[in-house]
């Protein structure tokens, strides 16, 4: 019984994969108390550890200082890595907050892209608008949060040219996005301005498809995957921190890779 | 007899190096069960963190903790000579021999102020799995701004699974290191106090 097809085991690594994910989503919920679960750290009781308020506390704001580290690790002009295409993942990964039965729709004729905050033009753009703007496309990795990683190819325009089209104030310090699926995040300027940062129209060449985020996404890969919001409805570029779906649970802001 | 103990500074360096791998490791677990690289998970009662939000938070606080003291350790122990006197010369005859005397429990281990050369390559090949943990770590951290080390590692996956081994290697030094305490308790003692209260506790008795 000790001979496994390959089968068995990806069975098992998706089995293990989204038995993960259904602890994940209930444990999230308790984050505030959960976080100090310490297993065999409560040993240390008496200690300032297993004080959840100020634990927490510590513990976020080395989080908003590794926010600043990665600000200043950040490099305008260094590139993500860029693959053949033959090294692109097949098939690529679905992943966001929700299963995948609960993709939303969302109907490419009748969408529009609000622009709101420091943005001078801030005139709603249709998708056939974005579409005829030049495009460029790059076969980059997608790192996930959870540590997997898959190359794919994204094409769209290029963010920084759109930016500066509408006006954006590039002195600002944040962008901000509101999705369809009620997803929400946030970026630093300097990465949405990065070269690399693309308003993604496309996946693999074709139209993008509503799994990976239909209409329109933003693929960073100078960021970690939940950095890169997807069917984006609205952008807007503001002084006041903004946060983020999953930003505001825990996971870092600036999630630089 | 003159025992010369471990100077107060490396005795707040190990300690402080003890939380800082404890949480590193029991961290890193967590973040490791949100997307294993082999077939099997860490129970979740041995990790910290609750989610993988709350093992990153973790993990990203105590990497400060674990690599400000390692400099601290590494940089006085370097300049004041005591690397030098305590760790080396290390010949490998004289490991095989003290290795094998070791296995066979014959190994004098009277002087617990000098090192064997079992020790001497324990503690200094730990500090090498400490330093590959860190430098993976990085890579996989900040792949693209560090390309560099992210090639060394031989790309964003490897240096996952680089990061893990040295993990392992890590707490299998940590595991025996245990042990080799429990034979031989007097070494917590003076890992623990200073000369004159070792001294006096030994009185006591």
């Amino acid at each position: 019984m000790s001979k496994r097809s390959p089968n068995d085991l990806i069975d098992t690594k998706y089995l293990i994969k989204q038995v993960e994910k259904e602890l994940e989503s209930s444990s999230r919920r308790l984050f505030g108390k959960q976080i100090l679960s310490l297993g065999s750290l409560s040993l240390l009781s008496g200690c300032a550890l297993t004080d959840g308020d100020s634990a927490e506390k510590m513990l976020v704001s080395v989080s908003r200082w590794n926010d600043r580290v990665q600000a200043f690790l950040f490099d305008p002009n260094k590139l993500a890595p860029t693959y053949p295409e033959s090294m692109i993942t097949k098939p690529f990964p679905f992943n966001a907050y929700y299963g995948e039965d609960e993709i939303r729709d969302v109907d490419g004729t009748r969408y529009k892209l609000e622009l709101g905050g420091l943005i001078r033009e801030r005139k709603p753009w249709t998708l056939s608008q974005l579409a005829m703007l030049p495009q460029t496309s790059q076969v980059t990795r997608h790192i996930c949060v959870e540590g997997w990683s898959a190359i794919g190819k994204w094409g769209g325009v290029r963010f920084s040219d759109f930016l500066k089209m509408v006006g954006a104030d590039t002195t600002a310090k944040y962008v901000g996005f509101k999705c369809a699926d009620d997803y929400y995040t946030s970026i630093d300027m300097p990465t949405a301005l990065h070269q690399q940062t693309l308003l993604t129209l496309t996946f693999a060449d074709r139209i993008l498809p509503r799994e990976y985020g239909f209409p329109m996404k933003l693929r960073i890969p100078t960021k970690l995957g939940f950095k890169n919001p997807k069917h984006i409805t609205e952008i807007y570029v503001t002084n006041d921190y903004p946060g983020g779906y999953w930003e505001d649970q825990g996971y870092n802001w600036f999630g630089g890779a | 007899m003159q025992i010369s103990l471990h100077p107060r500074y490396v005795r707040i360096c190990h300690w402080v190096n003890a939380l800082a791998i404890f949480l590193m490791v029991t961290s890193g677990w967590r973040i490791y069960n949100a997307s294993p690289i082999f077939n099997f998970l860490f129970p979740k009662s041995i990790t910290i963190g609750g989610w993988l939000g709350g093992g990153i938070l973790w993990h990203f606080a105590a990497m400060w903790m674990l690599v400000i003291n390692a400099l601290i350790y590494l940089m006085v122990n370097i300049l004041s000579g005591r690397m030098q006197s305590k760790f080396l010369p290390l010949y490998p005859k004289q490991l095989f021999t003290d290795l094998r005397n070791a296995l066979l429990l014959k190994l004098q281990h009277s002087d617990i102020t000098h090192y064997n050369a079992v020790q001497k390559a324990a503690y200094l090949s730990v500090m090498l799995g400490i330093f590959i943990a860190i430098i993976s770590g990085l890579a996989v951290w900040k792949s693209v701004q560090f390309p560099l080390l992210r090639e060394l590692m031989g790309g964003y996956d490897n240096a996952r699974v680089v990061h893990f081994f040295a993990m392992t290697f890590i707490v299998s030094f940590v595991m025996i290191h245990l042990l080799m305490v429990a034979l031989v308790p007097a070494t917590l003692k003076t890992m623990l106090f200073s000369r004159k209260q070792v001294i006096q506790q030994g009185a006591d008795k």
